[in-house]
Parts: structure tokens; sequence; C-alpha cells
């Protein structure tokens, strides 16, 4: 055996074509490129597909302007259209959707990660992992068939009871709109939270655990103060994720949301978001305006999507550098 | 120096009076208990799950002196000490049978976080938490009730502490930085600074120095000399010369139990055990 390979010139003695084909076999260079067209093709999907909104929605761009976003009106038979309705229907039900599913997210995920014996924690986000694949029109099944009626007969008429001083409480109690569509989002987005969450849990050091217990935190006092704390950042991860999913979330809350282009002040009353007026009106799309109108829509959703994110990332960039600082 | 064994905990943490040089010296060990030990282990069996770790464990650790625990990896020195403020229960399906007691109460009896308020630790790793100097000191204090608008007790319970771990000077510019821009030997001294801010009686130190360089650890290692004035310290090391240096008396540990204890010189230099000669000569371990 070591007879044979005493044959073997040395290394880096070898060079020339033949030696840069082995090399090339060996597969970093072709690793590299195929990895670097991967990567590219991203950037230039994104850009195809803001070009190709740009150009389509040039008609309705050049007719109504920046006016658009602030208009109220949306008319196809006198060609009126206005953003302003679904922009809010957008972003209220998506806000409705994380006040609910933050808190209730988060507490889940600190349950699996910290209080949880940890098999059972495993088999739990088993679960919670399916219910994040689940399609999104099973969920606006439910929506209409059990959370419309309950929200009609108990939740709402509770609510104007109760809060119907606040003007987010107010008119007639449909079961869809605002406030259902928004539920229904929570329903959705809280496994996203959990899930996410709990793994940025898990991956808090145990020293950190262990050092404010041995300063003689309680549990409660180690997860709230130090574990979370230092997890915070994935956490507000997980949280834009969701907010992500929410703004275009199209089929569920076009199931129960309403599709009544008007902006309320009440939750109660039904509205319409972007993605639903996308999915409802695309293929009844008569004239070049319309479609048009309905084309910019979806750059303002797109547009609406990128500047959260930014907004996002920049709250992660403050929010770390400053709570390294001063707790 | 007034103070009585029985005193509350909060009196400690909460001083009445600005911090002056008397408040610092620690009470004396109550008459009732066995002169001058703080803390003693009496036949301790302890066990992960179903695996036995330590065996019939019997340690007196004497107060205001250095103890040190030395033996080879895996030995359980480290458990042992964890078991000294019950911090093995972190871990499940842990059990320990035996008394290990604390000016002659059993531990395990007391409130957990009273007990690791009065037995502090220090880790292998510097771990301070993700926030400014100040607050990793400030975090004991705060959980242990001094009211947040106390700013003015805070500071200085703040400053006495970083002054007791010889980070003072190194920081007193910077409190508001956050921890892990200090370099290592200073994290770690900010680790000791967190764990006196709560005034500990007895401060476990657990290989505190295998993460730092030499010119560090002769900082801590000095350290924990003046430490010992007014804290009983027991420290695990893997480290002989070191064990030899800052340690009054010695415990080898090998498989679960000890092997031998004696005042520290008595060990490294006439071993009684074969195996601990072995040890110490460099033959295993």
């Amino acid at each position: 055996m070591a007879t044979a390979h005493t044959t073997v010139p040395p290394a880096g003695l070898t060079w020339g074509p033949r030696a840069l084909v082995r090399r090339l076999r060996s597969g970093d260079e072709i690793a590299r490129l195929v990895t670097l067209v991967f990567a590219l093709l991203t950037v230039v999907i994104t850009a195809m597909l803001v070009y190709q909104l740009w150009i389509l929605s040039a008609l309705a761009r050049h007719k109504f302007g920046w006016h658009f976003l602030v208009a109220q009106d949306w008319d196809p038979v006198f060609n009126k259209f206005g953003a302003l309705p679904f922009v809010y229907g957008t972003l209220v039900t998506s806000a409705v959707g994380l006040f609910v599913a933050v808190p209730l997210g988060l507490g889940a995920a600190i349950f699996l990660a910290e209080l949880a014996p940890r098999r059972f924690s495993d088999a739990l986000t088993f679960l919670i992992d399916l219910l994040a694949a689940v399609p999104s029109v099973i969920y606006g099944l439910l929506g209409v068939f059990i959370l419309v009626p309950l929200m009609r007969s108990e939740v709402q008429p509770a609510l104007k009871h109760t809060l119907g001083f606040l003007p987010l409480f107010q008119g007639p109690a449909y079961g869809i709109g605002f406030l259902t569509a928004g539920l229904v989002l929570a329903i959705m987005i809280v496994p996203f939270i959990i899930s996410v969450s709990r793994e940025v849990l898990l991956a808090v050091p145990q020293d950190q655990r262990e050092a404010a217990l041995g300063l003689g935190a309680t549990k409660w006092e180690s997860t709230w103060k130090t574990v979370v704390p230092y997890a915070r950042t994935g956490i507000m991860g997980s949280i834009f994720l969701a907010l992500a999913r929410a703004l275009g979330e199209t089929m569920a809350v076009t199931m129960v949301i309403g599709n009544n282009p008007r902006i309320s002040a009440s939750l109660l009353g039904p509205g319409y978001s972007i993605a639903s007026v996308l999915a409802n009106e695309f293929t009844e799309a008569t004239g070049n305006l319309y479609l048009s109108a309905l084309v910019e829509l979806g750059l303002v959703l797109f547009l609406l999507t990128f500047v959260l994110n930014g907004l996002a990332r920049l709250l992660i960039l403050v929010t770390t550098q400053r709570g390294s600082g001063v707790g | 120096m007034t103070q009585t064994s029985a005193r509350p905990a909060f009196s400690k943490l909460v001083p009445r009076v600005p911090a002056t040089p008397e408040t610092l010296v620690k009470s004396q060990p109550s008459a009732s208990a066995a002169p001058g030990l703080r803390m003693q282990v009496r036949n301790m069996n302890f066990y992960y799950g179903k695996v036995q770790a330590l065996h019939n464990i019997n340690l007196n650790i004497a107060t205001n002196r250095v103890t040190a625990l030395i033996g080879p990896s895996g030995c359980g020195k480290s458990t042992l000490l964890r078991t000294l403020n019950r911090m093995y229960e972190t871990v499940r399906n842990t059990r320990l049978e035996g008394e290990v007691l604390l000016d002659n109460e059993d531990i395990l009896s007391q409130d957990v976080t009273r007990l690791r308020r009065r037995v502090g630790m220090v880790f292998q790793k510097p771990n301070p938490f993700p926030k400014s100097i100040f607050e990793n000191v400030a975090y004991g204090l705060r959980i242990n009730g001094l009211p947040a608008n106390q700013t003015g007790r805070m500071a200085d319970a703040v400053e006495r502490s970083l002054v007791r771990a010889a980070l003072w000077e190194e920081v007193k510019d910077q409190l508001h930085k956050s921890a892990y821009a200090l370099s290592g030997g200073q994290q770690q001294r900010l680790c000791i600074a967190r764990a006196l801010a709560v005034d500990p009686e007895v401060l476990l130190l657990d290989e505190p120095c295998s993460a730092l360089d030499p010119v560090n650890t002769a900082k801590v290692e000095e350290l924990l000399f003046h430490l010992k004035e007014n804290c009983t310290l027991v420290i695990v090391t893997h480290n002989m010369q070191q064990a030899a240096r800052v340690s009054d008396s010695t415990a080898f540990v090998l498989t679960g139990e000890v092997i031998e204890f004696s005042p520290t010189p008595q060990l490294f230099t006439t071993p009684s055990d074969p195996r601990t000669e072995a040890y110490i000569t460099g033959r295993f371990g």
C-alpha cells in the first residue's frame, strides 16, 4: 500500500488545463457559479416584477397621479379609482391580526420553550407547524362558517355593549368586517410567531438563564427579564414574518372582510383589502383603465410590504443597539 | 459587624445608611454553627436520572476561606459545586440524597431564590447579560426588590460591587456602554461584580479563568485573595497550580468521590492517597 503512493507528484506542481479541469470538477468553481446564478435570479425576478407592475399600471398612474393613493372612490362604471379604502383595509386587518396574535403567540412560545417538558413541547410544536401549512382557504371557511356567525350573534353585540362608547365598536353587527378578518388573520399567523419565537428562545444560551437564577431570580424572572430580552431580535423577526403574511393574505380575508370599499372607523364595519380586490375583480376588469388601476393597487401593496419590512429592519437595528446599551 | 446571623437578607441588600466600609464587613457565623464552617456537605449522593454522579460526599467549607475542587474532566467537581446552590435543578431528572447545610440549615428545605442570593455563582464562560455594564450589576438588586427610583442607592451599590471586583477604575466612565464591549477578562470580573452586588455569603466559581489569558487569570486570582476577607469562596479548577495558588484547602475529586480533602499545602506536598499523588504529579487525568 505505502509504495503505491510514492509515485504521486507533490501537490502544487500540477498546473495547466488538465489540473484546472480537475479543480473545476472538484466543484468549487461550479458550485460558486451555480449558487451565484440562483442568488441573482431572485434579484432579477423581483426587478422584473416591479418593472411589469410599473409598465402595466402606466395608464392609471398617468390618469390619477399621486391622487390615486388618497382617493376614496372605487367606481369602475365611471372609471373612478382610488386606493385608500384598500390600503386602509389591508393595514387595519393586519394591525388587528398582530394585536391579537403577538401576545398569544409570544405567550405560547414562552410556555413551549421555557416551561413545558421538552417532549410535550416538541409534539405540540409539530402540530403548530402543521397549522402553518394549512391552506388559507380552509381558514377562510372556518371564518365564514364558525367565526362570522359567532361574531354576529355573540362577540360583536358583547363588544358594543361593553366598549360601544368607542368609535371602534359602533354600527350594526354584520359578523363580517375588519374585526373578523383581523381575527382570521390572527389565527393564521399565530403558528408563525409561536414556531419561530420558540426556536429563538430555545437558542438563548443556558448560561444566561443560570446567571439570572444564580442571582436569586425566580424561573419567571429569569424568563421574562433575561431570556426574552436576549431573544428580542428574533422574536421581532417572527412578528414581521407574520406581518408580511397578514398584509398579503388574500383568500381568507376576502371571505370574511365584506368586500366593500369603504373606510369606517368602526372595526365592525365591512371593508376591503388590496389582495382581496385583486382576487375578486381581476377577471372582470373590462376596461384598460380598470385593469391598469388594479395593477397599480398591486404595486401599492408591493411597496407597502417593502416599506414596512424596511421599517421593521430599522426598528430591529435601533433596538438592538439601544438594547445592548441601557436595557 | 453588628448584624446578627439571622439578619434578613434585605437589610444587606438595601442598606439604610450610605455605604461605609463597615457595611461591607460580613457577619461572623452564629455561635450555634460549627465554628468557622459556612457550608457542610454530609453523606451526599447525587444522581442524573439513574446514573449516580456523586458518591457519599462529605465536605466542610470554612468561612472566609477559599476551598478548591480539583480533579480530571468529568469527575463530578462541577456537579458538586452546583449542588451547593441547587443549580443542578435546572437539569431535569436529577436527585440529591443526604444533606447540604448552609449555616447549619438544610439548603433543600429553603426557598431556592433566597438560597441563591446567599450563595452566588460565577460561571466558566463570562456570561454578561446583553445590557449595559451598570444594568448587569444592578440586575440582582432590581430583582431582589431595590426599587428603580432609588437611583442614588443603586448607583452606590453598583459602584461598591465594581470596586470589590476590581473593575471600577476601568469602567467608571463607561457604565452605560454594553457589557459586550468589554474584554473577556473584564467581562468575567463584571460577572463577579454582578454576583457580589447581592452580597452573597458564599461565592461559587466554576472554572472562572478557563476562558481567560494568563494576565487576566492573575487579576482574577488576586481578586479572589481580597474577596475572601468577607466572602466564602469555593472554586472549581482543572488547573492545579491555580488551586495551589489561591486556595486554603483543596478537595481532590475522582469519579464522583472526594478522594482527599486537606489543607492545600498538605495536599500538594504530602498527599495521603496514592491516587491524589498520581494526579498531582501528572500521571493521569
